[in-house]
């Protein structure tokens, strides 16, 4: 099932080394191809998955609940984010937003996408794209750059991490119930833990540290002066504006 | 206490919420590419937005942990910088503060 499409003419892309072929292939021995390889992935992402569990436990989710959020959601640093953000009555506003800002880099993940995906009927791509995370990502694009013609990869890679991620989420949920004094095994730490763990993931060498400074001292300054959690967004943004100032090409 | 199947409206439609704007998202840029070209002071914003908001959760959770907290926060990211297992840095990290929090 793969749709033919003409290139579109040349100078219409910036990325021209990025150009995808047009036979692009979508089957199902693709997608399977694409769950073996990143199952070594999934497991460590159902490490998260357990954390995440626990939380959701903590902030007062049913384990049903916590499961819709993985199975629906999919989405790891936001779904995390969000049991942060989550009291009794729920900000739902603030929850929203905050997810939708943690998600903006998927905006620039699909776009990337979009060389070898336009090749794809608008099923198999749009559906595809359901399966995004960090890691299934970064693995597609590093075979469709090499030539690989699997369409499907992304979807399968996505389904081992679905997998992994909503099965080991079930499980924190239902652990983390059985836990009720987590100050003594150190469980109100595990959120500072996986943030600061992500946190190395997505540093990017000496250039980060302006950025991320100038959102240390602007969350810290806006816990103190501003109600509930809004400093999160607001030092995420000073950092994120920063960055745009002292752009030079 | 609820029971661990309960499934309460308003929860369910927050979450639901959550999943129509992380799709949102997701299929975003692959849509919105074929229409508008952002420039690369843009992408250079939206790149760096994950971690600066990961550190802005972080900073007063640190600020406010004190000492274990912050040799916990060293123990982690030494440990997921060292083997790349987050599983590890976790126990690791946990296991530090529970320990420096008894002495």
């Amino acid at each position: 099932m793969h749709a033919e499409e003409h290139r579109e003419s040349a100078g219409e892309r910036s990325v021209e080394s990025d150009r995808g072929d047009g036979d692009l292939s979508f089957t199902l021995a693709g997608v399977r191809a694409g769950y073996v390889a990143c199952l070594p992935v999934a497991l460590g992402v159902g490490g998260y998955g357990l954390v995440f569990g626990v939380l959701a436990d903590r902030a007062g989710l049913s384990a049903a609940e916590a499961v819709l959020t993985s199975a629906t959601v999919l989405a790891g640093a936001a779904q995390l984010v969000a049991m942060e953000l989550w009291t009794d009555p729920i900000p739902v506003a603030t929850v929203v937003l905050t997810v939708a800002v943690v998600n903006l880099r998927y905006v620039l993940m699909g776009a990337a996408l979009r060389p070898w995906f336009r090749h794809l009927s608008p099923l198999a791509a749009y559906g595809s794209v359901f399966f995004t995370a960090d890691e299934n990502w970064a693995l597609t694009m590093g075979r469709l750059r090499d030539g690989s013609t699997n369409g499907a990869f992304l979807l399968g890679s996505g389904l081992a991490i679905w997998s992994f991620w909503v099965a080991a989420t079930a499980v924190g949920a239902l652990a983390g119930g059985l836990i009720t004094d987590p100050a003594r095994f150190g469980l109100d730490f595990v959120l500072v833990a996986v943030f600061v763990a992500i946190a190395v993931g997505l540093y990017e060498g000496r250039e980060t540290l302006a950025p991320w400074a100038l959102a240390f001292v602007v969350a810290v300054a806006g816990a103190h002066l501003l109600p509930g959690k809004w400093y999160i967004l607001l030092g995420g943004v000073a950092g994120s504006l920063l960055e745009v100032a002292r752009f030079d090409g | 206490m609820t029971g661990e199947l309960s499934l309460d409206p308003l929860v369910v439609g927050v979450v639901l919420a959550m999943a129509v704007v992380t799709y949102a998202t997701k299929a975003g840029g692959l849509w919105l590419l074929g229409r508008v070209e952002p420039s690369e002071r843009a992408e250079a914003g939206l790149d760096a937005l994950p971690g600066a908001v990961v550190v802005a959760i972080l900073a007063p959770e640190l600020v406010g942990s004190g000492p274990p907290g912050w040799l916990g926060a060293a123990v982690v990211a030494l440990v997921t910088h060292r083997t790349g297992s987050v599983l590890l840095a976790m126990v690791a990290g946990v296991g530090s503060v529970v320990l420096l929090r008894g002495l």
